[in-house]
């Protein structure tokens, strides 16, 4: 199996390492000024492109994100890995938090009667929403069978076979290509940009569209209505002896 | 959202990086955008890479990973950042070169001296100094990390007065025979290529001072025990021994006799190199000591909203912030070939001295905790004092300042 073309999605997303902070509306998060970086999942998703073109199965990988203008950045992040070239489908700032996973997936679904990739990788969720939905839908949309959570992708035979992490433990699977696949975490240990990496990114190319050039309406369907922060922890309480601890265990109904 | 960014926070920090630092403020320092990305991925790869095992490093005075590590550097770019492409390096100037000895520096002070002394005082002195076969032969391996570098110059009775050396090179045929020993040498131990400063006319004093490079392995070239230092442990230091040491003729580094040259113009960009050392320190001091103060809480209050402590940690700041700026102004002068020796000496004196009262801070911060090795601000202590005697003593700094400020206004 060689020569496959990939398409993978990257998101701009406010760091990990973060702590967030609800914004005074309480319609959000605040995002002004606060470090960004690449989806975790989604450099797992780039990481495992990688390693296929390097085991030669892949030709070209191709990294798609949508978002507003410093999306170019975590695209050329995705370039310093590995990824051959991108495309950026620009939303203007400020609404790029209304963009929802349907209107992401039509997009991709767009991207791909496009560039006519074998293969889509997404990361499994991101960090920011964690919908976990774009992936599932954008398959749907296709008619491509799925691969979602893969922690072990092999290639052979013009299939691959992926190991899932479910509630129950791992689940093997065969899929047909093309086909659409979502990165956990425990996929790979995504590489470092190095420095001549990150220079030779700066000339590859990234080309620019927007949704209307794709024909695709990203009206969100959902509205948010509240975003509150999680409650807080409270305080444990001492009970004397393991009588008392049954009591009250009964007694909030725990038992 | 709690859900997958706690689960990427945890594997994240226990496999591939740490988040355990402060935010830095580039926009305030001045950084483009290339120079953002630069510490982002430095740091990134310092924190993740190095900063686990600093202080085993410390506790063993060895880093067995060494070679290893080395070779990370390599393929990240890190040790020929100021060295042309078609050597193996990125050229990306002393700017750059200072953000990514701060950044290691942070994560590791020793692993950070190694590196300086490696990428600048050899690597970049082979840049300036070698000709074209020198430059061919040795530096794609030490850019890539398979070698490892070293500079020689110092010796038992010369350090502030290096021009006293008493190595001696004589002319045999093709060849120079090397007598004598250098002591204090920063990566002695590992070296694989090494620039030494001798005497190859004694009577001459300055003007009869040669670099060489010297080979690991050549016949008469040793090196004697590794030293046990305060600090900057792990950073292998040692004495090099010379017995009727051959060295051919072709490994003479610069003109003959005009070695004093190589060493001063490089010891004005070492000092700048290095003083990006100390910065390192101060910012790992306000990483440790914040959150500390955070979380520490007396009579039901974090520490961090008492004055006292509060007065702590503005000095540490400050000094820190003054510190960095004043470093990357001769930094961004050096890469416009701007050079002043009296600020390279005033800027490394400056930094090496709040280095070492912050780490002093930072131990009074953490109380108990501050003054036992299961905490770090020990460790920085120790480290950070080398930067006032390392490179030329605060004495011999001040000295440069002095006279500078006398010849220039007489």
């Amino acid at each position: 199996m060689s020569g496959l073309r990939v398409l993978v999605g990257c998101k701009r997303v406010i760091d990990y390492a973060v702590k967030i902070r609800v914004r005074p509306d309480s319609l959000g998060v605040v995002t002004d000024g606060v470090k960004h970086s690449m989806n975790p999942f989604d450099e797992n998703a780039i990481e495992e492109a990688v390693r296929m073109k390097q085991k030669k199965i892949v030709k070209e990988i191709v990294v798609a994100s949508c978002g507003p203008s410093q999306s170019q950045e975590t695209i050329r992040t995705a370039l310093a890995m590995g990824a051959d070239r991108g495309i950026h489908v620009e939303v203007p700032a400020g609404t790029d938090a209304d963009l929802q996973p349907l209107a992401v997936a039509k997009i991709f679904s767009k991207l791909v009667e496009k560039e006519k990739p074998d293969l889509v990788i997404l990361g499994k969720q991101a960090i920011d929403d964690d919908a976990n939905q774009t992936t599932q839908l954008l398959a749907g949309m296709l008619d491509w069978p799925q691969g979602t959570m893969a922690s072990v992708v092999n290639a052979a035979d013009g299939r691959l076979t992926i190991t899932r992490e479910i509630d129950g433990g791992l689940e093997d699977i065969s899929v047909s290509l093309p086909a659409v696949i979502s990165a956990d975490l425990r996929l790979n240990e995504p590489r470092y940009a190095t420095l001549p990496n990150i220079m030779k990114a700066k000339k590859k190319k990234i080309e620019k569209m927007t949704p209307e050039n794709l024909g695709v309406d990203i009206t969100p369907r959902l509205k948010i209505l509240n975003v509150v922060d999680p409650p807080v922890r409270q305080a444990g309480e001492k009970v004397p002896d393991v009588s008392t601890l049954m009591e009250k265990l009964k007694e909030k109904g725990h038992l | 959202m709690l859900a997958a960014r706690a689960v990427s926070r945890i594997l994240k920090s226990s496999c591939c990086r740490s988040m355990s630092v402060l935010a830095i403020d580039d926009d305030l320092n001045g950084l483009t955008d290339d120079q953002k990305e630069l510490r982002e991925t430095v740091k990134n790869f310092a924190q993740a890479e190095l900063a686990p095992h600093a202080d085993a490093i410390d506790k063993s005075n060895d880093f067995p990973q060494l070679r290893e590590f080395w070779k990370k550097c390599g393929d990240m770019g890190f040790h020929g950042i100021t060295c042309p492409e078609e050597y193996g390096g990125i050229n990306m100037g002393y700017m750059a070169h200072c953000i990514v000895m701060e950044e290691l520096s942070r994560a590791s002070a020793s692993i950070g001296l190694s590196y300086g002394a490696h990428s600048n005082l050899c690597i970049n002195q082979l840049v300036r100094n070698g000709n074209e076969a020198q430059k061919q032969k040795y530096l794609p391996s030490l850019c890539s990390g398979d070698h490892i570098g070293a500079l020689a110059m110092s010796e038992p009775n010369a350090g502030s007065d290096v021009v006293s050396m008493k190595l001696r090179a004589d002319k045999s045929g093709d060849k120079y025979i090397l007598n004598g020993n250098k002591m204090w040498i920063t990566n002695g131990p590992d070296a694989d290529t090494l620039i030494v400063y001798a005497k190859t006319d004694m009577a001459a004093h300055q003007h009869g001072v040669t670099a060489f490079i010297v080979e690991k392995g050549m016949k008469g070239f040793s090196t004697a025990q590794k030293l046990d230092k305060l600090g900057m442990r792990g950073s292998n230091t040692c004495e090099l021994v010379f017995e009727d040491c051959e060295v051919p003729e072709e490994n003479i580094l610069g003109p003959l006799n005009k070695g004093v040259y190589v060493l001063m113009s490089g010891l004005d960009l070492e000092r700048l190199v290095l003083a990006a050392g100390p910065v390192g320190l101060m910012q790992s001091c306000l990483d440790v000591a914040v959150p500390y103060a955070i979380n520490r809480t007396t009579w039901g209050e974090p520490i961090i909203s008492y004055q006292l402590v509060q007065d702590l940690l503005a000095q540490m700041y400050t000094w820190l912030g003054v510190s960095r700026n004043y470093t990357y102004a001769a930094a961004r002068a050096a890469d416009n070939k701007h050079f002043a020796a009296k600020d390279c000496a005033a800027l490394i004196y400056f930094t090496a001295e709040m280095a070492t009262k912050s780490a002093l801070h930072a131990i009074q911060i953490l109380g108990g905790n501050g003054y036992i090795n299961d905490y770090p601000t020990g460790r920085f202590l120790r480290d950070a004092k080398l930067f006032e005697i390392g490179a030329g003593t605060t004495e011999v700094r001040k000295m440069i300042i002095g006279r500078a400020l006398h010849h220039e206004n007489k």
